[in-house]
């Protein structure tokens, strides 16, 4: 175990909370001081609450106090997530503090009260450090589209993290906190976290309550952990999951304590692997995909075969369609989600002199929003208008039913999980995408899919190409987060020796540079070049 | 499929209350037909049998005893609102005003 506090894994330090080698402040304040010192360079905290964070630590340790007076069942019966610091995606309402969803129409806004995702959070003890930059209502692939201006990724300052939890994936990668959260409509966990060498998941659609969160497209948003490893991952899994009355697609199903159960071994845990089948899905190998990471995630399945697993080739033959189908459902529903952003009874308002309220509405929404949600709310409220409904929305739906059969046909065969690509290249540099919205709607080519079927699906790092991280893409059937995590924790096992593991993030030095450029001074140079 | 002209731009626009420039207009009429070729692609598939998703897990009427519950408090909400008169938010006028 290193002595730099950040550098543990969130399992390291509850057992140091536990033996008290070190306290919930001792944690928050080392996390404090790391996202403090970079986030001029990487721009990936939107607010850090010291104080409230701080405030949060000491009670916890004041619990833990008392739970040690009481013996080693009180301790037991702590959540691992005691103490830990925790980082929030800027759409996730927290009582009383900003919640801009990384826009301008939600400036000035506070969040008159918890998520449930958020009181579960407190419940278990976490301690949070604040909120994490994000593309404007989650609508993006770069966080280039948030309205508090760009990301770095830590591995290269001049690339962006992915999006649209671009800084949830950065703080993580940076060690500024152990663990965050996103939110995962198309690719928004899954993507950033490939691109940021991390682990991320979006659950199954139902597995986490969205009470509380900013929504963008309903029948298709989940919220999820990000982590630097598996055990970690599903450990905060654990701690939002289940039902809540509040929410009612939220599932009546039992969350696993599996999730809590992640062998600490990496023989044991690759051993999981022996018998397993897994699918390859042929159509992930897209047309305009990086050769190097391909070559990543064949050696990839080498090692999982390797372990004893089998993996054959699967089709998914409706593939090529999910980006038309997801590019109608999402902004019709965003179309509709957003139409409450109204200026009257919350967020930036725009009242004209001497003029209607609809010129009123057009005034507030023109100038609160930013062009990509223009763009998506343009497009859904297209597809929803009248003598277009059924030509593009209805169609899309159905589509969704082929999409959604493809996979249920692949795992009705027995197949434990599908291995595929996260994202068909790495982290691009700031501007390569924005000048033509379709490129940047292919960078989630391989992840819309898994959310169009309400799949869990979660990316884990398996190696680098020219220095930057690549990730591997497990799929399962609905409910199945347990084993994509065993999944995802024996390849861990598989791969402990590879040398990537344990690579910090190239940039990460330059990050602590309190005079170098920012990631919009960084993006400006670059489109002036 | 047949592009968006300019004027239905305009028309979707105000559908969707958002006020913008002609500039801004202009882009996002080059822009969405770009994006609306890609949606060309489901013509392909016969889907006539195919019945609609609409949400994927098998949860139907989710139903909740009708009794009331705390709900937020006043202050909390009205903080937010861009003007309040007392415990109420003010609205624009919608039926005609003075002027009228």
């Amino acid at each position: 175990m290193t002595t730099d506090l950040t550098r543990q894994a969130a399992h390291e330090m509850a057992l140091a909370l536990r033996d008290g080698s070190v306290s919930a402040r001792d944690l928050a304040v080392a996390h404090l001081e790391a996202a403090e010192r970079q986030n001029r360079a990487l721009n990936a905290w939107l607010t850090i609450d010291r104080p409230a964070a701080l405030a949060q630590a000491d009670a916890t340790d004041a619990r833990l106090a008392a739970a040690r007076r009481d013996g080693p069942a009180a301790i037991a019966a702590l959540h691992p997530l005691h103490g830990i610091p925790v980082a929030l995606k800027d759409l996730i309402s927290v009582e009383g503090g900003q919640c801009t969803a990384g826009s301008r129409i939600l400036e000035g806004y506070r969040s008159p009260y918890d998520a449930h995702i958020v009181e579960r959070l407190r419940a278990a003890g976490a301690v949070f450090l604040g909120k994490t930059n994000m593309d404007e209502f989650a609508m993006g692939s770069s966080n280039e589209y948030s309205a508090y201006g760009p990301v770095s990724n830590p591995w290269d300052l001049n690339t962006v993290p992915g999006g649209s939890s671009g800084g949830s994936a950065a703080v993580v990668a940076a060690h500024h906190t152990p663990l965050s959260l996103g939110t995962d409509t198309g690719g928004s966990i899954r993507q950033p976290a490939a691109l940021c060498g991390i682990v991320g998941m979006k659950p199954t659609y139902g597995r986490v309550s969205r009470y509380g969160i900013v929504a963008f497209a309903s029948s298709l948003d989940q919220l999820g952990p990000f982590a630097r490893n598996a055990r970690d991952a599903a450990a905060l899994l654990h701690a939002i999951a289940g039902r809540d009355e509040r929410d009612s697609t939220s599932a009546p199903i039992p969350v696993p304590d599996e999730l809590l159960q992640l062998p600490a071994s990496d023989d044991e845990a690759a051993a999981w692997l022996r018998g397993k089948r897994f699918g390859l899905p042929r159509e992930y190998f897209v047309a305009g995909m990086d050769p190097d990471v391909e070559r990543r995630i064949r050696e990839s399945v080498a090692f999982i075969e390797d372990a004893g697993a089998t993996v054959e080739e699967v089709s998914l033959p409706h593939t090529d369609y999910g980006l038309a189908a997801y590019y109608i459902v999402a902004p019709a529903e965003a179309s509709a989600n957003l139409a409450r952003y109204d200026g009257v009874r919350f967020g930036q308002s725009r009242r004209l002199e001497a003029a209607d309220f609809i010129a009123d509405y057009l005034a507030t929404r023109g100038e609160g929003f930013g062009a990509e949600v223009k763009r998506r709310i343009m497009l859904g409220t297209y597809a929803l208008s009248a003598g277009y409904y059924d030509a593009f929305y209805v169609k899309a739906q159905k589509v969704r039913t082929l999409i959604k059969r493809d996979f249920d046909r692949v795992f009705a065969t027995g197949i434990d999980a599908l291995v595929a690509p996260t994202s068909p290249t790495v982290a691009f540099r700031f501007g390569a995408r924005l000048a033509d919205p379709v490129s940047m709607y292919l960078s989630d080519a391989c992840t819309l899919p898994v959310n169009m079927a309400g799949l869990p699906g979660v990316s884990i790092p398996c190696g680098l190409s020219e220095g930057l991280p690549v990730g591997l893409q497990l799929i399962g059937p609905a409910w199945s987060e347990p084993v994509l995590f065993r999944a995802a924790r024996a390849f861990e096992g598989v791969t402990a020796a590879a040398t990537w593991r344990d690579q910090e993030p190239t940039d990460l030095g330059l990050a602590d540079d309190a005079s170098g450029p920012t990631p919009a001074q960084r993006a400006a140079a670059r489109a002036a070049r | 499929m047949a592009g968006l002209s300019r004027s239905e731009v305009e028309h979707v626009a105000f559908l969707a209350r958002l006020g913008m420039s002609p500039a801004e207009l202009d882009r996002l009429q080059g822009q969405l037909n770009q994006i609306l070729d890609q949606y060309a692609k489901l013509a392909e598939l016969d889907t006539d049998a195919i019945p609609p998703t609409a949400q994927t897990i098998e949860l139907e009427n989710i139903l909740r005893d009708d009794v009331v519950t705390p709900s937020l408090p006043r202050d909390a909400v009205l903080a937010n609102a861009p003007e309040h008169r007392g415990a109420f938010i003010v609205v624009p006028p919608i039926l005609g005003g003075e002027a009228d």
